[in-house]
């Protein structure tokens, strides 16, 4: 109960401050398997593409969480499982797991997830180089679509470090689905699906 | 029918002001609609014509939201007025914001203006602390904003981001709270009817800008500034100023003015207006868009309210002062 008027809450301050436009370009919002691949800027990006979706793909589409950092207050975890239903993932290596394993469960049970592959929150203009999650999940899950999504201005809404968001008009733009060709190599796939998200900066 | 109406209240009066303007948008809208159904085939003249028609919808809908919002706002009191108005101002300075680049070091800048200076212009318009009112964003934010863009260490194209803040800040807040403030303004015999003061203000501002916008197609001039804007010509401008006063003289039965004064003071709304809406128009040019809506940006979501308000908003504060100062109020 909570958490929803918590969820409705954040969408509507979400559209009150961005608009939070959605662009489908390249394919239709689809209930179809996904992983949402997008630029990582703010903290609000995540908001931003879940407020972004339509409302039936919204609950069965996780984000992932730093576990170490969305887990250090119980406002933050509760915020993270409770609205976003969100997908925790250790960044410390430990050798005796799989970092990925969380979300080889969350695909497993045919839930979309959204990415972002940098890893961190970068403050350049371009993403910076993708780690190489992306990969490992489109060769274990290859029937799963990679969706590119290009998240605009965010970073000027709520720049690194700041704690007030203030209203600056966003976008998210989705493009055509990227998969991974027969052979292709980790690096050249990578940076293949790097530059399909810097091409909808310009759509 | 002129003593009928002069014998009803204050309410009544404004009440049959909004059946009329109601009545009129329907009426409008139906015709429009019956035009949009009628087949005429596939040739360039029909598409011109759907490209018109599709034009007339938007403005159509606009004033139907506007005409609304206002109805909303009289039903409602004072204080909702304020806040829709306030609401108004946000959206608009949103879209000014998304379309002038900010950088880092803006972003302290940018919740000042949004957050501390728009609720307090608007509450200075609330309890009616006029003469703090006009001078609040030329003085005292004038300053404030560099103080906390300089505080933020970051010189690169200081002046250029100042400036941009403090016009948007201008244009957005200080120009759209001067409507509202009319209804606030209290003329001596005037009292409770604030109201169509500010309807003959948006009524006299649109009337001109719509008349200046089809009379410069019809005269063809050779348009003043080409580089800013391609349909401004001196005559269509004329045109439309000379029309929108003229509407404001016949209208004067509604405002505290005799036909004169409200000649004179719709001439310089409309003068103020017209120009504002040019002046825009070459800010947008800068910024390489055809307008603040998404027709014209890709990636930025905006709605292109700004279009729709920005005459208003040039408009408001010279008819604010005008009449504040001729009245001595």
């Amino acid at each position: 109960m909570l958490a929803k008027l918590m969820s409705y809450f954040l969408l509507g301050l979400v559209r009150l401050l961005t608009g939070s436009q959605a662009r489908w370009h390249g394919c239709p919002p689809k209930a179809e398997q996904r992983i949402y691949f997008a630029n990582h800027q703010s903290h609000a990006d995540l908001v931003m593409i879940w407020a972004a979706l339509p409302k039936e793909l919204r609950s069965r589409t996780r984000p992932i969480a730093a576990k170490d950092y969305w887990t250090r207050t119980p406002f933050k975890k509760w915020i993270t499982t409770a609205v976003f239903n969100a997908i925790y993932v250790a960044r410390d290596k430990t050798d005796d797991q799989d970092p990925l394993a969380p979300l080889y469960d969350a695909l497993e049970s045919g839930d979309s997830i959204i990415l972002f592959p940098e890893g961190t929150r970068g403050f350049a203009d371009d993403p910076q180089p993708f780690k190489s999650g992306l990969y490992n999940l489109t060769l274990k899950y290859p029937d799963v679509v990679l969706v590119p999504a290009w998240i605009n201005n965010i970073q000027r809404v709520m720049p690194k470090g700041e704690v007030v968001p203030v209203p600056v008009l966003c976008s998210v733009t989705f493009g055509a689905p990227v998969r991974l060709e027969a052979g292709e190599e980790r690096r050249a796939f990578l940076d293949r699906a790097r530059l399909a998200v810097i091409a909808l900066r310009d759509v | 029918m002129n003593q009928y109406l002069k014998s009803l209240t204050a309410t009544q009066q404004i009440g049959a002001l909004f059946v009329s303007v109601f009545g009129c948008l329907l009426l409008i809208s139906i015709v429009a609609f019956f035009l949009s159904v009628r087949d005429r085939g596939d040739d360039a003249t029909a598409e011109a014509w759907r490209t018109e028609l599709s034009r007339i919808d938007g403005v159509l809908r606009t004033s139907w939201v506007m005409v609304f919002v206002f109805w909303v706002g009289w039903l409602s009191g004072d204080t909702t007025t304020l806040v829709l108005f306030a609401g108004v101002s946000f959206f608009a300075l949103r879209e000014f914001m998304t379309l002038s680049p900010t950088r880092r070091g803006d972003h302290r800048s940018l919740i000042l203006a949004f957050f501390i200076v728009l609720p307090i212009q608007y509450a200075l318009v609330g309890t009616r602390h006029f003469d703090l009112f006009t001078v609040f964003i030329p003085v005292y934010v004038f300053l404030a904003i560099p103080v906390v863009s300089a505080l933020a260490n970051d010189p690169a194209r200081f002046l250029e981001r100042n400036a941009k803040l403090q016009w948007g800040i201008m244009v957005c807040i200080y120009g759209m709270s001067h409507v509202p403030a009319l209804l606030l303004l209290s003329f001596p015999r005037f009292q409770n009817k604030s109201a169509f003061l500010v309807f003959f203000l948006v009524l006299v501002v649109q009337t001109c800008m719509v008349v200046q916008h089809f009379a410069s197609r019809q005269f063809k001039s050779a348009p003043a500034a080409p580089a800013i804007s391609q349909s401004f010509g001196w005559p269509g401008w004329w045109t439309g100023v000379l029309t929108g006063s003229l509407l404001g003289g016949l209208l004067a039965g509604l405002t505290p003015f005799a036909p004169g004064q409200a000649l004179a003071l719709s001439f310089v709304a409309c003068v103020a207006g017209s120009l504002g809406h040019l002046v825009m128009k070459a800010l947008k040019r800068d910024r390489g868009i055809p307008n603040w809506g998404r027709d014209g940006v890709s990636v930025t979501g905006a709605g292109g309210l700004l279009d729709r308000v920005d005459a208003l908003c040039f408009a408001a504060p010279v008819f604010f002062h005008s009449a504040r100062w001729y009245f001595g109020l």
